[in-house]
């Protein structure tokens, strides 16, 4: 692991927040990405009819991923904020599948951090959504 | 204003419907430690999750009253700003809605927590109109 950003260890000290209510699981990391889950559950969906997830839980996801990115380029779990996200939905994610968002942060200024990701339910090459996102660093990154 | 329904989505929130503003539905989402990041302010994410409902709450009240299942509304871009930190207190969110055609939604909604005049994020949802689902 190329990072001195552990996500699991930071994530071992949550014991509540939005994070752990909606269930988000930290799958992988790389040099500057990171990749977080989260299971399909009913409670989670815009419409009961159609059981496709709302747009809130994705953008929690990416946000996550997308912070947790900018931490592991970082090296670090320094305070940071998100400026702006948009999700661009090429389709929506089918009832029961566990989505999965990869966001890589892929330039590190002094004060910002940009981001883009894609958020898939098993099969990468075939996304439900893509994000674009930038990051104020508060503290002293690298 | 016709009758609004929010999202199931809403309810894992905590967000309920706290009256009107400028003729749209004014959502609150109460304080709770489930909306937190790592930081211990609010979590983007959940923000954007007002931002969602909040938008399709109002798009809901400028149609047409009637015994049919309302519309199901589809998001195809979603774009949050967000402009100060969100403090571990209620937020409120309120949408304005730019245009409802036949087929596509154009939403403005911001949120902000005690002062309705210094938002703490804002964004602009385009959503997919689709007729209800049969049951």
């Amino acid at each position: 692991m190329a990072s001195g950003f552990d996500p699991a260890e930071i994530l071992a000290a949550a014991k509540a927040g939005h994070i752990v209510a909606l269930g988000l699981r930290f799958v992988a990391q790389g040099p500057d990405w990171c990749e977080f889950a989260i299971d399909y559950d009913r409670r989670l969906v815009s419409d009961a009819g159609t059981g496709i997830l709302a747009s809130g839980p994705i953008m929690s996801l990416m946000d996550t991923a997308g912070g947790f990115a900018v931490w592991t380029r970082r090296g670090a779990f320094l305070p940071q904020a998100t400026l702006d996200l948009r999700l661009d939905y090429l389709r929506p994610s089918r009832p029961g599948q566990t989505v999965t968002g990869r966001v890589e942060c892929y330039r590190l200024t002094r004060r910002i951090a940009f981001v883009r990701g894609v958020a898939h339910d098993g099969d990468i090459a075939h996304p439900i959504a893509h994000l674009t996102g930038t990051y104020m660093l508060l503290g002293d990154g690298k | 204003m016709s009758s609004v329904t929010l999202l199931p989505y809403a309810d894992f929130l905590g967000i309920r419907i706290a009256g009107e503003r400028n003729g749209s539905p004014l959502l609150v989402m109460p304080f709770s430690e489930g909306l937190l990041n790592l930081q211990g302010m609010m979590h983007g994410g959940a923000i954007s999750g007002l931002l969602e409902i909040a938008a399709i709450a109002a798009i809901d009240a400028t149609l047409e009253e009637g015994e049919d299942p309302r519309s199901v509304f589809k998001p195809i871009t979603v774009t949050v700003d967000f402009m100060r930190p969100g403090q571990p207190a209620d937020v409120y969110a309120c949408a304005e809605v730019v245009r409802v055609g036949g087929r596509i939604a154009n939403v403005a909604v911001c949120a902000w927590q005690d002062d309705p005049d210094r938002a703490i994020a804002a964004a602009r949802m385009n959503l997919a109109i689709t007729p209800p689902v049969e049951k």
